[in-house]
């Protein structure tokens, strides 16, 4: 490579000076861009943050013990939600059990184990479009196959059911993300001593990829604990004054499964049918569920970072 | 002979230059033969033609060549490594002596080949572990449980890569703290933890100073007392000083093999002349 000069140092100064024109320019639309972009963020972030505000001034008063352990009432005063936050509780339980295992397992074959071809290819881009599928749209398949095609009913099985094929695309995809961020170099070196293809799995490519299916599955979750239209497709009550039976007993074989065929209702449907009433002191447990809900999800989210932070940690000793 | 070398290359350049020279007979022992070789990747192309050598016991035989030329190819296909991606394809024959074993064979498991055939990296690439962990990993690769028999292995094989003195007060300390050096010792006393028949080196010094080089160096000619070592490097005067054989390759054809002080002293092609006198590469 040479540079050809054809001896006129004009020519160059000139150069010069255009770069530096164009340094300058690119500059100030830097400065457009990052103006607009930080009003944009403090706009919504205010309109969310007041959002927030504003449902803790009327709620936060009305949440005390009695709210969290009453049944609903048609006296707004009386009203409390204890049936909703164990109905939510009990449908994540069903829908975690559900959900991780089969995205986790579903992702992990598809990075590592399906061939590369037309059908992994096409089930990717399904997975991938699954995710974008509106929520009632699952709500009314659990409806047509769950509910009535299996005579299932109107159960916590059906709806953690419907909420786990709901999150499942999110768990896969969270699960591919994490395997295939593993460095290509760690899996072979793995392979380069010997190990098979259970061994790579199990002792290198799970652990380092842990923190982020883990995220993966409580981003999840925190999205099926808000979700409210496949459940009121499905047909969940909106007024359920009994808790399904306990989970674990006293008495042998201590665990049972019976709550899973119980009726239900879960936190937004409750929100939902308070907001639809007239009166305004119900209006006021709508606002105090929602805080409720928040809380939920923000701890789950928060369980996430933390879970992320640890096991970061953990892996770098 | 003559014919089917011919039809092999048949690069517009090479027709001007003499064909590839055969490996001589070798009167010491050897641990591994490679029989008419060839190797090619999914898309087809013929990375490695018709290679023969000789990998003789407890040697250093170091392979040269510009790059792309296929010794990492090769090196890689020692340990059936290319089996991780699909569509690889392997011809001819890997004799792995004395029992006289074909690694590619149609019965020859990649795994089983691979608990044989020990590798280093061109980067140093420990686990997220401990130290004592990472070079523990290859025994519990084999089932082994028993710490005394761990510890014991882990100790030795750290002894053996030079870097005892370093690991000794922090085996269970992450091995992420080591500089990079060290950590690819550490990966040369993970690969000879298990005891393998054959040690290969893939580049073990372009990821590190001078003098982490000089001591990964001395180490390799250290270890050729007890492990046969198979290096791949772009670095000829390396080959120089640590190879009992230098294996020259050039557009996926073994040019010339020999002992190290003859091909580096006396090359017989040109091609290998030229190469080691810097004329291109």
């Amino acid at each position: 490579m040479s540079v050809t000069t054809n001896g006129a140092l004009s020519t160059a100064v000139r150069t010069d000076q255009r770069a530096i024109d164009a340094v300058m320019k690119a500059k100030r639309r830097d400065l457009w861009v990052a103006g607009a972009g930080m009003f944009v963020m403090v706009v919504s972030m205010a309109l969310l943050l007041s959002l927030i505000a504003d449902l803790m001034i009327r709620g936060l008063p009305r949440i005390d013990l009695d709210f969290l352990s009453n049944f609903p009432s048609r006296r707004a005063e009386r009203a409390g939600i204890l049936s909703a936050w164990v109905g939510t509780l009990l449908v994540m339980l069903v829908t975690a059990f559900l959900a991780v295992p089969i995205g986790v397992g579903a992702g992990l074959y598809l990075e590592e184990y399906a061939r590369k071809g037309w059908v992994s290819n096409f089930i990717e881009v399904n997975v991938s479009n699954l995710a974008g599928v509106p929520s009632i749209i699952y709500g009314l398949l659990a409806l047509g196959l769950f509910v009535y095609g299996l005579s299932l009913g109107k159960t916590i099985l059906v709806a953690g059911m419907t909420l786990a094929l709901l999150i499942l695309p999110i768990v896969i995809v969270a699960t591919r993300e994490a395997v295939r961020s593993i460095p290509k170099i760690i899996k072979e070196g793995a392979y380069g001593l010997g190990a098979d293809q259970w061994q790579v799995m199990w002792q290198y490519i799970i652990p380092a990829a842990r923190p982020g299916i883990l995220t993966g599955a409580i981003v999840g979750l925190s999205r099926a604990i808000g979700e409210t239209a496949p459940i009121i497709t499905i047909g969940a009550l909106t007024f359920i004054a009994f808790l399904p039976p306990s989970p674990v007993s006293g008495d042998f074989p201590f665990i049972s499964f019976a709550w899973l065929n119980e009726g239900f209702t879960v936190l937004p449907i409750q929100m939902f049918n308070w907001v639809s009433r007239p009166q305004a002191d119900f209006h006021v447990n709508a606002a105090a569920t929602g805080v409720v809900l928040l809380a939920l999800t923000f701890a789950l989210n928060g369980i996430a970072i933390w879970i992320r932070y640890r096991l970061r940690k953990a892996h770098r000793n | 002979m003559m014919d089917t070398m011919t039809q092999d290359h048949a690069q517009p350049k090479a027709a001007a230059l003499p064909p590839a020279i055969k490996p001589a007979p070798e009167t010491e022992p050897l641990r591994a033969r490679i029989e008419d070789f060839s190797f090619f990747y999914a898309d087809g192309t013929k990375a490695i033609k018709h290679v023969d050598m000789p990998i003789l016991d407890r040697k250093v035989t170091a392979i040269i060549g510009p790059s792309g030329c296929g010794k990492s190819t090769l090196l890689r296909s020692l340990n059936r490594m290319h089996d991780l991606y699909p569509g690889n394809r392997y011809e001819g024959k890997i004799i792995l002596e004395p029992e006289g074993d074909n690694l590619i064979g149609p019965h020859s498991d990649p795994v089983l080949v691979r608990l044989r055939v020990g590798m280093v990296f061109q980067k140093p690439n420990p686990f997220p572990k401990t130290i004592y962990e990472n070079v523990a990993a290859g025994l519990r690769v084999r089932g082994i449980r028993n710490k005394a028999v761990i510890d014991e292995a882990v100790e030795g094989a750290l002894r053996r890569a030079a870097i005892w003195d370093e690991a000794k007060d922090r085996l269970h300390k992450s091995a992420y703290d080591m500089s990079g050096g060290q950590q690819q010792r550490l990966c040369i006393a993970r690969a000879l933890a298990p005891n393998p028949e054959i040690l290969l080196l893939d580049e073990p010094t372009s990821a590190l100073d001078p003098i982490a080089t000089a001591k990964v160096e001395d180490l390799v000619r250290e270890l050729s007392n007890s492990v046969t070592v198979v290096i791949v490097t772009h670095n000829m005067q390396q080959a120089a000083r640590i190879s009992h054989r230098t294996a020259f390759m050039y557009l996926g054809e073994l040019i010339e093999f020999g002992e190290t002080s003859q091909i580096f002293t006396n090359p017989r092609h040109p091609r290998t002349e030229n190469y080691i006198t810097g004329r291109y590469g």
